[in-house]
């Protein structure tokens, strides 16, 4: 495809969102493959065993989200600073490195998957701790990258011009970057491993992602339905303070049981039981900018996937966040399919949703057009039934989830003292299996949805620019 | 001009405020960390120090908490030897390495955190499954290295793939993860019966 027109930060963000896609489509595949192993546990057995297929599911999604955000940051970096990127050649490279070091690192987890208790095995096969599971090397290479990327935000900006929203979002990838040092050191003392691993895991998804895409979003619905940016900063701000004032002391919500003082269980109760509050002034937002403009936009499937964003981050983390995060609930649901009914709902809800978006944002321009109306010329069917698909198939895991969660709770972890037979008698229960399969129906049903997204991102729009052109003569 | 938008709409308004709170809820987590850290670092009282595996460990109920605490006792050393906190620390390291490199996380949880494909492992020490405490430490060791010989699976089918631990790392795995059953997580797992006793 020819990009010659777009600036030199939308260049790089088609970079970015193409590989997003990919390891979006990975990380279903996966994703599929670790579910039916609870159904057909001899599947793959010790060839691909649950922890390798598990471990590229969601590593591949903590990337292709990742991407997602360094792409749709890079695509709005020259518009928003009004000038142009300074490293443009430095961001290519590091595309490149951090591109290869991925690909090296899935075909490690894949090929040699485990190593024995040494540190070379810790520095270059799998450091073992979910979600950072990458070895130490690529975690260097990773913070190197990413400080390309921040040079070239932080520089741009500079150059240019400053605004609210690139003032939160360049402090808040600082934090995000600072955040990741706290997984990189080895120590045997598990309550102090788990101590640091949740800063990384919960101080970004729960605090400096949030805030991240808080910016995309304010950028997306000035771009989408115009708003002003006064009304978008200001709300911005407001989201800002709500986030980091609950989310940064709701870490408390994972001390309650890894050996840590018993004041976190009343610390951690009380700030994550506040973090929906800034989810909630999302949804009133998006909802009444949407509104006040009759849901009318320039983009009709950015649009909607905006709103889902709005919706999904709400009752994905605001909603099943909360309704485990007291220690009283926790105590029976932590560790359970509770868990991740809520990490599925929340992760597609908040992260996958919002990055479709920006995609979205981005397409048009990449076809030389202004905007995805409704005068789509198949009716936008696909983006339609992806839209539709893939948030009924993420919702019915989710809730085909919650049911064995539930179902766990009470067998294994309070009737059944989790022992070894407590869990198997729990995970054998024709209720918890339901359950599992239900979400084997509802993540195929996701998959079609994926496969319809991709197709619709290659395709949507193609060879309407003449029709387009028609329509805006008539127009004025 | 001071009354075009009121104070709480405006925008310097929000932005001082999210700086502020931002920030001192930041300084409020220093805080705790500081506080938090010794309090979770080997040799504390919530996290005894490696030679605990030297004890005896149980874990009961205690009626002022009102949860199940994990009870030091007397002596009870791993494999029969009495280690020096040295040792006891480097084989628990090791225990934790395998672990790590063997990615247990990946279908366990250790103190509830991690995969859901297979039982939590933070009291695995105390389960009722190694029969009694006599027969423990041989059946730990023998299900480690072996554990499709001598799967249990209730019915399930699933079973845990052989990992190839030698013996010398199968008994780092159990110093490991007897240490982490003597560390007081606040009551979690609720209600775990405890191997050897009678309900
Ligand atoms: C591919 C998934 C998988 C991996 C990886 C795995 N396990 Fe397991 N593990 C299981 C399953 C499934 C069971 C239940 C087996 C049974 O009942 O026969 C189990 C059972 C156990 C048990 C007995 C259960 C109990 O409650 O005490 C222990 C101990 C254990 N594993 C330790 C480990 C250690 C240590 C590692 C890493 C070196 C590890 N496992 C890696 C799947 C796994
Ligand atoms: C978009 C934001 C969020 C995302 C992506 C997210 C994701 C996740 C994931 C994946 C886990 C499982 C972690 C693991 O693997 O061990 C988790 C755990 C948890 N989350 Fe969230 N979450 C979000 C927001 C929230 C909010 C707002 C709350 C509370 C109101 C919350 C409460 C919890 C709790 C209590 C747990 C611990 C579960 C357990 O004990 O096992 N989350 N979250
Ligand atoms: C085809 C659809 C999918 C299937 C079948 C699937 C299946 C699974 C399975 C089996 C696990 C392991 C849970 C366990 O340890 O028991 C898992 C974990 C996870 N998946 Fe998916 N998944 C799918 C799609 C997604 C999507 C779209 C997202 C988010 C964008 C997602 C995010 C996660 C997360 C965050 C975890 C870790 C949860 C935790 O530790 O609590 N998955 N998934
Ligand atoms: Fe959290």
């Amino acid at each position: 495809m020819k990009l010659d027109h777009l600036n030199g930060g939308q260049q790089l963000a088609v970079k970015y969102y193409t590989v997003a896609i990919s390891l979006f489509v990975a990380q279903i595949i996966f994703g599929l493959l670790s579910g039916m192993q609870y159904l057909y546990p001899e599947l793959l057995f010790g060839m691909l065993d649950f922890n390798v297929t598990r471990t590229v599911h969601i590593n591949a999604m903590v990337v292709w989200l990742l991407y997602g955000f360094i792409g749709s940051v890079y695509w709005l970096l020259e518009e928003e600073s009004e000038t142009e990127i300074v490293g443009l050649k430095l961001g290519q490279l590091a595309f490149w490195v951090l591109t290869s070091a991925v690909a090296v690192v899935v075909l490690v987890f894949l090929l040699v998957q485990s190593g024995p208790g040494d540190d070379f095995t810790r520095w270059f096969v799998n450091e073992g701790r979910e979600y950072i599971e990458a070895p130490r090397w690529a975690d260097i290479g990773i913070v190197i990258c990413m400080l390309v990327f921040f040079y070239n935000v932080a520089a741009t900006f500079s150059k240019g011009k400053w605004s609210g929203i690139s003032g939160v979002l360049t402090l808040d990838l600082v934090a995000l970057a600072g955040i990741y040092l706290a997984g990189m050191f080895y120590t045997p003392n598990i309550s102090v491993d788990q101590y640091w691993w949740w800063w990384v895991i919960h101080l970004w998804v729960e605090a400096t992602w949030e805030v991240l895409v808080g910016c995309l979003m304010a950028w997306g619905l000035m771009k989408v339905l115009k708003v002003d940016r006064k009304i978008v900063t200001t709300w911005l701000y407001i989201e800002v303070a709500l986030m980091f004032g609950s989310g940064i002391l709701g870490l408390g919500h994972h001390y309650f049981w890894i050996g840590t003082p018993e004041y976190w269980l009343t610390i951690g109760g009380f700030f994550s039981a506040l973090e929906p509050i800034p989810l909630v002034a999302m949804v009133v937002h998006a909802v009444y900018d949407a509104g006040a403009r009759h849901m009318k936009g320039n983009n009709n499937p950015a649009l909607a996937w905006l709103i889902a964003h709005a919706f999904g981050n709400f009752f994905g983390a605001g909603v099943w966040g909360f309704m485990h995060t007291l220690p009283q609930i926790n105590l029976y649901t932590h560790g359970t399919q509770w868990s991740a009914s809520h990490g599925h709902l929340a992760f597609f809800g908040a992260y996958a949703t919002i990055v479709i978006a920006m995609i979205y944002i981005a397409v048009p321009y990449m076809r030389g057009q202004k905007g995805l109306g409704s005068n789509l010329p198949d009716g936008g069917w696909k983006w339609k039934w992806s839209l539709g698909l893939l948030n009924m198939g993420v919702v019915g895991m989710t809730v085909a989830l919650l049911i064995s969660g539930y179902e766990q709770s009470f067998i294994e972890r309070a009737v059944g003292g989790s022992t070894w037979y407590g869990y198997f008698s729990a995970q054998t229960h024709p209720w918890f299996i339901q359950g599992m399969e239900w979400r084997m129906i509802f993540g195929l049903i996701t998959s079609v949805g994926i496969v319809l997204l991709v197709w619709d991102l290659l395709t949507i729009g193609k060879g309407r620019v003449a029709q387009e052109r028609e329509q805006t003569q008539a127009v004025a | 001009m001071n009354n075009a938008t009121p104070w709480w709409s405006s925008e310097v308004f929000w932005k001082k405020t999210a700086i502020w709170v931002t920030g001192s809820m930041f300084v409020v987590l220093i805080i705790l960390t500081l506080d938090s850290i010794p309090k979770i670092t080997a040799g504390s009282e919530r996290v005894p120090a490696y030679s605990v595996i030297n004890k005896h460990i149980d874990y009961k109920f205690n009626d002022e908490r009102n949860i199940q605490v994990p009870l030091i006792g007397g002596e009870d050393p791993l494999f029969g030897k009495m280690l020096s906190e040295e040792e006891a620390e480097a084989l628990v390291s090791y225990g934790k390495k395998i672990t790590q490199g063997r990615n247990c996380m990946g279908c366990h949880t250790l103190l509830g955190n991690g995969s859901y494909f297979a039982p939590d492992l933070t009291k695995a020490w105390l389960d009722p499954g190694w029969s009694s405490e006599e027969e423990r430490e041989e059946m730990m060791i023998a299900f480690l290295m072996d554990p499709v010989e001598n799967a249990r699976s209730f019915g399930s089918g699933r079973m845990m793939p052989n990992l190839h631990l030698s013996r010398g790392e199968a008994m780092a795995v159990v110093a490991f993860l007897k240490w982490m059953s003597s560390i007081d997580t606040n009551g979690f797992p609720y209600n775990f019966t405890v191997i050897d006793k009678e309900g």
